[in-house]
Order: structure tokens, then C-alpha cells, then sequence
């Protein structure tokens, strides 16, 4: 590995932990891991976050092994002699009105919930710093129009508009997904506007003007890569609240259809039966609060360690 | 090699117009460093910045070598002069290592061997390689500075903009900017101008000095006539005093 | 009123635990006070400003404070309560901070802050007051006090703010003034001002006044005696005239790294650190 001529190797390799933490890093990867190692420190360092990381993880990991955790009890499946039974060792969370398994079709709900939040992600982040990355830069009438384009998606009451969506376009996860995406992106559009307008003050962007790049250059190396963590905190923040209003259209019967296992749906569902058959709308009620808790935490964790003071 | 011809730049806020220089002259010869102290307002830095063309100017009046720069500049205006700003916590891009910052002029401007130039700016600035992959904040004030120099130089510019380079920066690490500056000032033959409140600093490596008051030019001085305060003006000679430290008996 | 010292300070150490260790921020500082200007100069991290603060119970919480002997005006220091320091602090003993845009508070008239710094400390009528508090703005050489008295800190100059807040340190009438680069953010011309202002209030009241700076021309040029600290040591004491003689080597190379007007240099003169000097 090494070549005669390089320097005589240190006598004890350094750990994997000192070459990440290592302030003199010797290669770009290194510098980038590095900084990556230093981020995953200061998230573990913080109870809190630590906690919201690890029940987002543990979502993510029964969403991708959930015919396995759910012992290949399918979701829709039907024993309409079982049904509404209490608890016990054979339905670990009982079964609903139609004798399907609670504990099956929460777990296979995690997919749904994921996939909702995936999507609403993928939609809601990149038109928001689009805008407001263009908005904040660019200025003069393009920053008004769009601002102002802003200022009308921000004036709609969410839920609402998410209903009319839901309505018009015929309930359904994907029709659930570009309404809430659609009342979503406005906050996402100011915060990289405001982000924006203070960067591009900054001397080093007036450094990089002056070594003549392009506008596009200095949005998308520059600015956009400052503007992602905030963003990404708010993202997180916001999806307990996403979380919320898929499963507040799911329980309207706007969102995800039967029989798919969706959490807000499955509560819809237990409504009647609240008083006599608790587990019913509890269980996946709970499901929500945790995930949402988790977000929510873990959203609180990463604004600490993107928080420049830190960095 | 530059003339500044009627200089003046106007900044509108909300409805004022604020004149920030007005109608100022002056031109510098080539290999010359230039040097504009002045109190805060005074529009010393707001010149530079209109040189760079970072501020607009209310009327094109820039030469540099003979041909007019417009207001807009092209590609080749900014490879001729680069920019060092105050402050060297502001002036590096937080989530980019020195290798990245150094890189991206090189990449702009299409230059080949990148690697190996970054290799060559980073020694010119007194750098180590050890410093090459870290980021901003794991670097002292003077080496963030010695940084901006360095990228400030791989274009090898022609002329070299420094907007109060060391005024963020504590005494002893000043003097090896200073030191810095007028040893890569006379390898590469710059042409530059500095802009300094510390009349010292200014004196230290320029030739001859403009004093500005309010955004008009006071006069021009030789460093001769500055280090012994032969100046023309009230002004002028206030500055002077001032700068010499605390006197019990008022002048 | 000249029965010994004003401020005594002996072994007075300051230390912060941190992540990477314990910084000791100043180290075995020794030093008295008189009604007389006593400058503190050090580079950043010399720990001349957090010395200013220890002498007023400012320090973070973070941070431990160890003194052999603090004293003011014959007062112990370093057994005060809380409520001690608040009854001292401001009324005895006032700071002026480097930057009066940070300092003043945005929402409320200058006026009526001095106003309010006075009536911290002494019972009095509004009308008193008010009246203290203009004859204040007045003492600090400010054009207008009346007008002056009703605008906001973002309606001053730098130089004008920082009238204002040593208008609002003084009020009180203290002993001791800290001054922690108070002209720092100023230029030069206005500097000057203030120091003139600092310099009356000195000899014509008998305060004592700690004046912390970078700037070596200024410290020799306005105090009675200066400290140079390296590194949380104080590593020379002498006369402020006297400073360009100075023995140590680190004052040696300061004086020597800045440029001067007077004396032509090529190169300048680079401080080399010696790790002796924190011994």
C-alpha cells in the first residue's frame, strides 16, 4: 500500500474515529465524512433528537419488513367470526369490524404513511426552493410575482383546500398527496426566500460574482446548498403535520380508499365502536402520535445541529 | 492603468437617495498600489466596489488600460481584477473547503491543471496541504485571510482590490498579511489599491494615498507628505493627528 | 478619598470547561487600581476582556473564578452574593461595552434609559431624574440633550451611541469605570471625542477607570499605566509613556508588527511565540 518513497507510515493506524474527527483532513472525501461524523455526533449527543431519529428509523424499518413483522397476516384479510375481538395472544391488537388483524394492517400501514410523506417531500421541497431560491436572488417583479403567487397558496385554508382537491379530483393516496402538497409548498417557498436574500448579501457571494459565475452557478453551488438545511429541518418538522392532515383525509374518507390499511382511515373506521371496542381507533391513533413525536423530535435535533453556531 | 474618471454612485433606500461618492478622479499607474483611507461613510470602500462593479456607478467613467468597462462586466473584466473583503469570516462560503473555494474561480473560467494550481495558490499564501480539505470555521482569522488571498489570486489577476484586508484581524497577524501582501504584490506585479481607516496600514504599503470626506476625494497625497503630515486640507490633517493617538491638549 | 487603592487584585484566575479540556482564560493576574486610568492591553484571546468582566461578576456561569485577594474600595469580592453584585454593579462599579448598537436597548428612548440607570440606584422624582439625566447627556458632550433625550438608539451615529451608553453608565456616579474597547468600533476622529469625554470624567470626578484595548497607540497615548496580557498571563506592567521601552519580548514584537507613520518599515516585524512566556 505504501510506496517506498512515501513518508515511513505512523507506527499505529489511527482509528476510524480519529481519522473522521481528524481537523486536517487529507482528501475531499475525508473532509466530507468528516463533517457528516461531526452532524451525527452532535444528533446522538441530544436525547431528544436521538429518541425522534430512532422511532423514525424503526418506521422506516417495519414499512420495509412489514410482511414479516406482521407474521404474513394480510392487511385485508377478512374473519368475520373474529371480529371486534379485544386484544389477545392471537391478534396482538385485536381486530377491527371486519375481523381483520389491527396489528397486521398497522404495521402495513407504516407503508402507507411513508409512502404519503416520501412523496409529499419529493413534491413540496423543490418547488419551495425553486421559488424562493429564484425569488430571493433574482429580485424586482419575478420576486413579486412569485411572492405574491405565494401569498395566495399561503391564504387557503389547508385543510379545506385539501378536501376541495381530494373532492374534485376523486378521493385516493395519490389525489391526497398532490392536495396536501399543493397547500404545503408556500412556507417552504418563504424560507428559502428569506434564507436567499441574506446569503446573497454575503461577501462570499459577492466573492464568487466577482470571479464571474453565472447566476445559475451561484444559486444551485452556492446558495441552494445553505438554503437545504433549514429546509430539511422545517421538512421534518412539518411531517407530523403532514402525517396529520393525510390521516385527517383518510379519516373524512378523502385520503387512502378501502381496504388499504391507512392510519387515519383505520381511526375513521373505529369511531362507532369507540366506547365498547377501544382498541379499534387507539391503536393506530397511536401509531400517528408516536410517528408524528418522532418527526417532530427529530426535526428539533437537526435544527440544532445545522444551526451555524455549531458548525 | 486604471483612470476614474467623475466617479459617483448613488444608492436609493426606499425613498432617499443617498450620494454615497460623488464625482470622484483619480488614476493609477501600473504596479502601483493605491491607497483611500477615510472614517466610516466616507465612501472608500463604496469606490472599490464600483471598480469591481459590485455597486453600480451612476455613470460609466472606469478605464483600465484605455478601454472603457462598462457597467455590466463581461467574464474577461473579472479575470483582470479580483477582490479581498474585510472580513474573513464573511468572505468564505461556510460549507465549502479551502480546496472547493479555490477550485471553483479555476473551474469558472475553464482553466486546466486545477488541482495542481490549487496546490501552487495554497503555498503562495504560506498554507500548509494540511489546511487544503479543511472548512472555514476550522481555521483561524489570518489563515481565512491568507484563503481569500489565495483565491483572490488564481486567476492571476492584474489587479488586486483589497477592502480593508486586515482591519478584522489582531496586530500580529495583520503585520503577516501585511507582509504577505507586498511579497505576492511584487512576484506577481500587481497593480492594486487598498482601502484602509488605519492610516498606518495604508502608508505601510501604498505610494500614494487618496483622503476621503462624505464621499468626495479631499486630496492625494505622496506617502512622503503623509508620514510627515504635510497635508493641504483641515481635514487631512485632523485624520493625521487623530490617527497618532490621544493628545490631552486639543489642537 | 486616597486611603489606599480603589481595586486590588491578586492570583484572580478565570477558567472554562469545555468540551476539549479547561481553558484557562486568565491566569494568576495580580494587579491594583487607584483613582488613576490603568489600560489593559492583549491580542483576542488574551483574556483581557474576560478579566474586565470577573472584576464584575460577569463571568458565565461556565466559567470559575479563583482569587487569592479581590477588593474594592476596601469591600471583599470574592464572597459576594448575588444580590451584592447587583447592589455594586452599576452603582459603584459600571462597564461600557465595545459596540453601543448592542448594548442600548432598541425600543426605548435614550433619554429615558439613562433616566432609568439612575433611578436603579437613587430614589428620586421623575422630574429629578430627568433632570440628572439631561445634565448627563450634557456631561458627555452631547449637542442637543433635549433632542437627543427623546430619540432612539437607531437615530444616533456610533459616536453619539456611545455617549449615550457612557452617559448611562456614569449617572449613577461609580468609582469605577471598565471600559472594554469602547472606541473600537468608532473612527478615529470621534475616538478621540470619547477618550476626552473618559479623560475629564477621570480627573475631574476621581474615578477609577480600567480601559481594555487592542490598540496599542491609544493605550499608551491615554492611560497612566498599562498591562499587557498574553495568553490570560499579564506579562508586563509599566508606565503608559514608558511603553515603547517595554522589556518583554511580547510587548517588544507588538510594538514592532504594527505599522507606524513615523517609521518607515519594509518588512514588518512578525511575533514570534514563545511558549516560555506562559510559565
Amino acid at each position: 500500500m505504501s510506496s517506498p518513497l512515501d513518508p515511513p507510515a505512523p507506527e499505529i493506524r489511527p482509528s476510524l474515529r480519529q481519522w473522521l474527527a481528524s481537523d486536517a483532513p487529507t482528501s475531499r472525501r475525508q473532509a466530507m465524512l468528516g463533517n457528516f461524523y461531526r452532524g451525527v455526533v452532535a444528533l446522538c449527543s441530544n436525547p431528544a433528537a436521538l429518541t425522534g431519529l430512532l422511532i423514525v428509523l424503526t418506521l422506516i424499518m417495519i414499512a420495509i419488513f412489514a410482511p414479516l413483522i406482521a407474521g404474513h397476516v394480510s392487511p385485508v384479510h377478512q374473519s368475520l367470526a373474529d371480529r371486534l375481538a379485544p386484544p389477545s395472544s392471537l391478534y396482538w391488537f385485536g381486530t377491527d369490524e371486519l375481523g381483520r388483524d389491527i396489528f397486521s394492517r398497522t404495521v402495513h400501514g407504516a407503508r402507507v404513511t411513508l409512502t404519503i410523506v416520501m412523496l409529499v417531500s419529493v413534491v413540496v421541497a423543490p418547488i419551495g426552493l425553486a421559488v424562493g431560491l429564484l425569488a430571493g436572488y433574482l429580485g424586482g417583479w419575478v420576486d413579486a410575482v412569485l411572492m405574491r403567487i405565494t401569498d395566495i397558496f399561503l391564504a387557503f385554508p389547508r385543510l379545506v383546500l385539501a378536501l376541495a382537491f381530494a373532492a374534485a379530483l376523486g378521493p385516493g393516496i395519490e389525489n391526497a398527496v398532490i392536495a396536501i402538497s399543493l397547500t404545503a409548498w408556500p412556507p417552504y417557498a418563504r424560507i428559502a426566500r428569506a434564507e436567499t436574500v441574506t446569503i446573497a448579501r454575503s461577501d462570499f457571494i459577492s466573492a464568487i460574482v466577482l470571479q464571474g459565475a453565472s447566476t445559475w452557478r451561484i444559486l444551485f453551488r452556492h446558495i441552494m446548498p445553505l438554503c437545504l438545511s433549514s429546509l430539511i429541518v422545517r421538512l421534518t418538522l412539518d411531517m407530523a403535520g403532514i402525517i396529520l392532515t393525510a390521516a385527517g383525509l383518510g379519516f373524512l374518507g378523502l385520503g387512502a380508499q378501502p381496504p388499504i390499511p391507512e392510519w387515519g382511515a383505520m381511526v375513521s373506521a373505529g369511531r362507532d365502536v369507540i366506547l365498547d371496542q377501544w382498541w379499534v381507533a387507539t391503536i393506530p391513533g397511536i401509531a400517528i402520535f408516536v410517528v408524528s413525536l418522532g418527526f417532530n423530535l427529530l426535526g428539533d435535533g437537526l435544527r440544532d445541529v445545522f444551526d451555524p453556531k455549531n458548525t | 492603468m486604471i483612470e476614474v474618471h467623475n466617479l459617483s454612485v448613488t444608492f436609493r433606500h426606499g425613498g432617499h437617495t443617498i450620494p454615497a461618492v460623488r464625482g470622484v478622479n483619480f488614476t493609477i499607474v501600473e504596479g502601483e498600489t493605491f491607497g483611500i483611507v477615510g472614517e466610516s461613510g466616507s465612501g472608500k470602500s463604496t469606490i472599490l466596489k464600483a471598480i469591481a462593479g459590485l455597486v453600480k456607478a451612476d455613470a460609466p467613467g472606469l478605464k483600465i488600460n484605455g478601454q472603457s468597462l462598462g457597467i455590466k462586466r463581461t467574464k474577461s473584466d473579472r479575470h483582470l481584477m479580483q477582490f479581498v473583503f474585510q472580513d474573513p469570516y464573511g468572505s468564505l462560503h461556510p460549507r465549502q473547503t479551502v480546496d472547493d473555494i479555490l477550485l471553483e474561480p479555476l473551474l469558472i473560467h475553464g482553466v486546466a491543471d486545477a488541482a495542481e494550481k490549487v496546490t501552487i495558490a495554497l503555498n503562495d499564501v504560506g498554507l500548509l496541504p494540511l489546511h487544503r480539505f479543511r472548512y472555514p470555521h476550522q481555521l483561524s482569522g489570518g489563515q481565512r485571510q491568507r484563503v481569500a488571498i489565495a483565491r483572490a489570486l488564481i486567476l492571476r489577476p492584474r489587479i488586486l482590490l483589497l477592502d480593508e484586508p486586515t482591519s478584522a484581524l489582531d496586530v500580529s497577524v495583520q503585520a503577516e498579511i501585511l507582509n504577505l501582501i507586498s511579497r505576492l504584490r511584487r512576484s506577481y506585479q500587481l497593480t492594486s489599491i487598498l482601502v484602509s481607516h488605519d492610516l498606518g496600514v495604508v502608508a505601510h504599503l501604498c505610494s500614494r494615498i487618496a483622503i476621503m470626506q462624505s464621499g468626495r476625494l479631499v486630496e492625494v497625497l505622496d506617502v512622503d507628505s503623509l508620514r510627515r503630515g504635510r497635508a493641504k486640507e483641515a481635514y487631512s490633517l485632523d485624520l493625521l493627528a487623530a490617527s497618532r493617538g490621544f493628545s490631552r491638549t486639543p489642537s | 478619598m486616597s486611603e489606599g487603592p480603589l481595586l486590588e487584585v491578586e492570583d484572580l484566575s478565570v477558567s472554562f470547561s469545555g468540551r476539549c479540556g479547561i481553558t484557562r482564560a486568565v491566569r494568576n493576574a495580580t494587579f491594583s487600581l487607584g483613582r488613576e486610568r490603568l489600560g489593559i492591553v492583549g491580542e483576542s484571546g488574551s483574556g483581557k476582556s474576560t478579566a474586565g468582566r470577573a472584576l464584575l461578576g460577569l463571568v458565565p456561569p461556565s466559567g470559575i473564578v479563583t482569587a487569592k485577594r479581590m477588593s474594592f474600595a476596601g469591600q471583599d469580592l470574592i464572597s459576594l452574593r448575588d444580590a451584592d453584585w447587583q447592589a455594586l454593579r452599576g452603582r459603584r462599579i459600571s462597564m461600557v461595552m465595545q459596540d453601543p448598537k448592542y448594548s442600548l436597548n432598541p425600543v426605548i428612548k435614550i433619554g429615558d434609559q439613562v433616566q432609568e440607570a439612575y433611578r436603579l440606584h437613587h430614589r428620586s422624582t421623575s422630574e429629578e431624574a430627568r433632570r440628572r439625566a439631561l445634565a448627563m447627556l450634557d456631561a458627555v458632550k452631547i449637542r442637543d440633550p433635549d433632542l437627543v433625550y427623546h430619540l432612539y438608539p437607531h437615530q444616533l451615529s456610533g459616536g453619539m451611541g456611545q455617549r449615550a451608553m457612557i452617559a448611562m453608565m456614569l449617572i449613577a456616579e461609580p468609582d469605577l469605570l471598565i471600559a472594554d474597547e469602547p472606541t473600537s468600533a468608532l473612527d478615529v476622529t470621534v475616538q478621540n471625542q470619547v477618550l476626552r469625554i473618559l479623560d475629564n470624567l477621570v480627573t475631574d470626578r476621581g474615578m477609577g477607570l480600567i480601559f481594555i484595548s487592542h490598540n496599542l497607540t491609544i493605550v499608551s497615548s491615554f492611560c497612566d499605566r498599562v498591562l499587557v496580557m498574553y495568553g490570560g498571563r499579564i506579562v508586563e506592567e509599566c508606565q503608559a509613556n514608558a511603553l515603547q521601552a517595554a522589556k518583554h519580548p511580547y510587548t517588544r514584537a507588538l510594538l514592532k508588527a504594527a505599522p507606524s507613520l513615523e517609521h518607515p518599515l519594509t518588512e514588518l516585524a512578525v511575533v514570534k511565540r514563545n511558549p516560555e512566556w506562559l510559565l
